[in-house]
């Protein structure tokens, strides 16, 4: 399996990501809430505060790093629900056909049809704002992709035989869907929730930045870019580095996604936008 | 004496394997063709026979390349040719047809309109008098009902009518020498023999010479007036037909007739086991160091 | 042609059913209501008399079976309701701002595929060239970047440092207020389809049929004319279908940062304080919108490759 160079940039980006949030505790000069003094607003970077200070006086430094976790937590944990969902219903679809299947397509078509950011909107409508309703919404979001491919992973494997010699042998139908098909589909399924995880991150980031994800004071990227709007005009730097902290994490995830793909099928390429 | 058509001396191609590593691939390979003659190209996958074809044509892509010899076509070395010079001869003076009639048509242009390209490109005619000229073409080969299916998408025929399709447009333009790179492969057994037998009289109807490439040998046999066998990159025979069939003199030659079932095998020696090629050749390393090319019969030898 | 066509035109019906029903389903359980949410900042004591009052004046403490006949035959006769805030039929707020949405979404799409294709076309022609590189690393920038976030920058560097653009709103409609809203909304897609027109137009040029076409003597730009493009417009056509779903989702947090007064900036709003019919009705509207383009691009798809229209 060839690793490229955009897996490889891609994965050090994830891991400074993964670092940071980890890290965060130690590694941060001051505490990202509490540490509010409205007598150092609005400061340009400089060498107590290596990026600023918000228009709370907050160190901004501190907050992207403690932002990583927020970021982090909603990609990963939105990936794994968008996953299950996805596997679940697409692998099921495609072995046992029938009425399941016309259901699960007529599903996926309709969720197809609404844009993912309105239907996460509609959702964190009805739920609330904050980190867990952010992570339902997400995770309830984006998983008609990896229902489409665990679908036709599925149908191909059927059609290849496994499943049949499976079948004569007695195994029962989960045992053959855990143990025959689920493995074969590992590697796109992967590559969709590694790129998922990127298009968690901005959603979150947009649903924060419209005041219905995150709420202050907790320092999540998006978040911050809300406030920092602002203090456009007298603290650009309050905007520039939560934006690079998500376009940065975003473009690891991507890279790594890209090249995990590459290394995996070349042909997958024209399938997910 | 008659001049060859094709005149190939001596050319030797490498793909490069990156900074100076050069893998080489024709190790130089020399033979002609003369006017109207049907020439058979025949060797196993990776002899070259494909990528000597791809030469004359022009259509090496990197990392392919020539790296000695000559390719005289009527006289004019065509490896020395602007690439202008050579994009007039090509579908013009000389035409190649491929081996995946499923692929090589594009499927979301009209049959018709694909063959009339060829007028339009090489006879500077209209597109309203091309088309016309592209179903007369159709008839030409036999396809029943030309006007209509000029009308069709390749996906709306089959491979035995794509591949008159592909005919039809190599042909198209009347030219001096067609290359034919195992044109029957990908279709039936049934369908091969009627495109073979199509490609032969439509070739000696209009004096074109054919440049017949295959592993078939089979194939080779009713088409082809001479033979070349190449092996890995060499021609290690060449002769009339005929006298290649009964009298192989290379070792591998021999070992390529000798791996032919047979007809009628088993009453005349009996229950035999099918002889693959190893078994006849002792050593594939020393196969190159000979070469047995028969000069040509310089009377009576008729297209 | 035609067959084709209504069966695909019929097609949407039965989604927006479903859409409309699941709209309704969603919304009847959101906690909190409008009434509620003008108490919710604090600034006034809750009046639960006052509570009481508007509930029953919007029809919420109905049963949930006499609401949802309400909404049903209110929609077949297109009418989405009334808003909460403002008393006004939902179908004429919608109206009103329908046109500046369209706009920005418009000319976001066409500033992506007039600068994207190009680029991606272009790329594929030299592959490992500078082009090549400089695009494709541009592209993936594009797709990792928050749109917003792009959009403030811009605003920053543009309206208020070099003061060459008004920095929001929809001013009076000219073309200087459109530009950073669409360009900002424009990125992504065009990142995306040069993508993938890079990607698609390589596979077409490794295609067999491209070695016919150079086989028969047509020179390099004749082969891209005449074979080249129109192979490569199925993907092209398709990706900006797939990309103006995300666009209508994207528009809605680009039309709130630039002030822009679409439905996108309108959702948000109702969202916030629970006007609950603006918000189902919006929702409706943008799904049909989608729908309706999806419906477009198979069509002209169908048109394109005359396979599709075999199944």
């Amino acid at each position: 399996m060839r690793l490229g160079f955009n897996f490889w940039l891609g994965a050090t980006l994830t891991a400074l990501v993964i670092l940071a949030g980890i890290l965060a505790q130690w590694i941060a000069p001051f505490d990202p809430v509490l540490d509010a003094d409205l007598m150092s607003s609005e400061l340009p970077p400089d060498a107590t505060f290596w990026f600023g200070t918000d228009g709370q006086g907050r160190d901004v430094y501190t907050r992207i790093l403690y932002g990583a976790q927020i970021s982090l937590t909603v990609g990963i944990v939105s990936q794994v629900i968008n996953s299950i969902i996805g596997v679940t219903l697409g692998m099921t679809a495609g072995y046992w056909g029938g009425w399941w299947d016309d259901l699960v397509n007529g599903l996926t078509n309709v969720m197809l049809a609404i844009p993912s950011l309105i239907f996460a909107l509609a959702v964190m409508a009805v739920l609330g704002p904050g980190l867990p309703s952010l992570l339902i919404a997400l995770g309830l979001t984006n998983w008609s992709w990896t229902c489409r491919i665990a679908r036709s992973s599925t149908l191909s494997l059927k059609s290849q035989g496994y499943v049949q010699a499976a079948q004569t042998l007695g195994y029962g139908d989960l045992r053959i869907m855990f143990t025959q098909v689920l493995p074969n589909m590992m590697g796109p399924i992967l590559v969709m929730a590694t790129l998922g995880m990127g298009s968690a991150v901005l959603s979150e980031a947009a649903l924060s930045f419209l005041g219905l994800g995150i709420q202050p004071p907790f320092p999540s990227w998006g978040s911050m870019l809300t406030d920092a709007r602002q203090l456009i005009q007298l603290a650009p730097w309050a905007a520039l580095f939560p934006g690079l902290a998500i376009f940065l994490s975003v473009l690891g995830f991507n890279l790594l996604g890209d090249g995990l793909r590459d290394s995996l099928d070349p042909h997958m390429r024209t399938r997910k936008p | 004496m008659t001049t060859p058509l094709l005149d190939i001396r001596d050319l030797r191609l490498v793909v490069s394997l990156g900074r100076s590593a050069h893998h080489p691939l024709l190790k130089g390979v020399s033979f002609q063709i003369m006017p109207g003659e049907a020439y058979g190209l025949v060797g196993e996958s990776g002899s070259g026979k494909s990528v000597a074809s791809l030469a004359v044509m022009g259509l090496l892509k990197r990392p392919l390349a020539v790296s000695g010899g000559e390719i005289l076509f009527k006289g004019q070395n065509l490896l020395a040719l602007p690439k202008r010079e050579m994009r007039r001869l090509r579908g013009n003076r000389i035409a190649m047809i491929f081996q995946e009639p499923m692929t090589a048509l594009n499927p979301l242009s009209t049959v018709g309109r694909q063959i009339a390209e060829m007028f339009v490109l090489h006879q500077g005619k209209s597109w309203g008098e091309a088309e016309k000229l592209a179903v007369e073409a159709l008839g030409n080969v036999r396809v029943p009902n030309p006007d209509r299916r000029a009308k069709n998408y390749p996906h709306q025929m089959s491979g035995g009518l794509r591949q008159r399709v592909m005919i039809a447009m190599a042909l198209a333009c009347s030219p001096d020498l067609l290359i034919a790179d195992e044109p029957t492969t990908a279709l039936d057994v049934t369908v091969q023999a009627e495109v073979l037998r199509l490609i032969k009289e439509l070739c000696a109807a209009r004096g074109t010479a054919v440049l017949f490439i295959s592993h078939d040998l089979g194939v080779i046999a009713s088409i082809c007036q001479r033979v070349g066998v190449m092996y890995s990159g060499c021609l290690v025979e060449e002769n009339e037909t005929r006298a290649l069939f009964e009298g192989p003199r290379h070792e591998y030659t021999r070992g390529l007739l000798g791996a032919l079932p047979r007809l009628g095998s088993r009453s005349e020696h009996g229950r035999q086991r099918l002889v693959d090629i190893d078994s006849i050749i002792s050593d594939r390393s020393k196969l190159t160091e000979s070469r047995f090319i028969a000069p040509r019969d310089l009377e009576g030898s008729q297209p | 042609m035609f067959r084709f066509t209504l069966r695909r035109i019929l097609q949407v019906v039965p989604t927006i059913v479903v859409v409309a029903l699941l709209i309704f389903v969603i919304f009847s359980v959101v906690p909190g209501t409008f009434a509620a949410s003008l108490f919710a900042d604090g600034k006034r004591a809750a009046d639960p008399q006052m509570i009481a009052r508007l509930n029953e004046e919007f029809g919420l403490n109905k049963p949930l079976m006499e609401r949802f006949v309400t909404y049903v035959t209110d929609l077949a006769r297109f009418d989405l309701g009334t808003s909460f805030r403002t008393r006004q039929p939902v179908v004429d707020l919608i109206n009103d701002r329908m046109g500046a949405s369209l706009q920005l979404a418009v000319a976001a799409m066409a500033f992506a595929i007039v600068v994207g294709v190009p680029l991606g076309f272009l790329a594929a022609l030299r592959p490992g060239s500078i082009l090549d590189t400089v695009t494709m690393i541009g592209a993936v920038s594009g797709l990792s970047m928050p749109q917003f976030w792009l959009g403030l920058l811009m605003m920053y560097l543009f309206a208020l440092q070099l003061n060459w653009l008004p920095s929001f709103g929809y001013g009076d409609g000219s073309l200087r207020n459109l530009i950073l809203p669409a360009v900002t909304l424009g990125v992504t897609p065009l990142a995306l389809l040069a993508r993938t027109t890079r990607a698609g137009v390589l596979d077409v040029l490794n295609a067999d049929f491209i070695r016919t076409a150079h086989s028969k003597g047509m020179s390099e730009a004749k082969v891209v004319r005449w074979h080249v493009a129109r192979n490569s417009l199925v993907l092209i056509v398709t990706t900006v279908g797939l990309q103006f779903g995300s666009l209508i989702g994207q528009a809605v947090v680009i039309e709130k940062l630039f002030a822009w007064p679409g439905i996108g900036s309108l959702l948000v709003d109702s969202v916030a304080i629970r006007d609950i019919p603006v918000v189902q009705g919006t929702i409706l509207v943008i799904v049909l919108w989608f729908l309706i383009i999806n419906t477009a691009v198979d069509l002209v798809y169908a048109a394109i490759d005359p396979r599709i229209k075999q199944e």
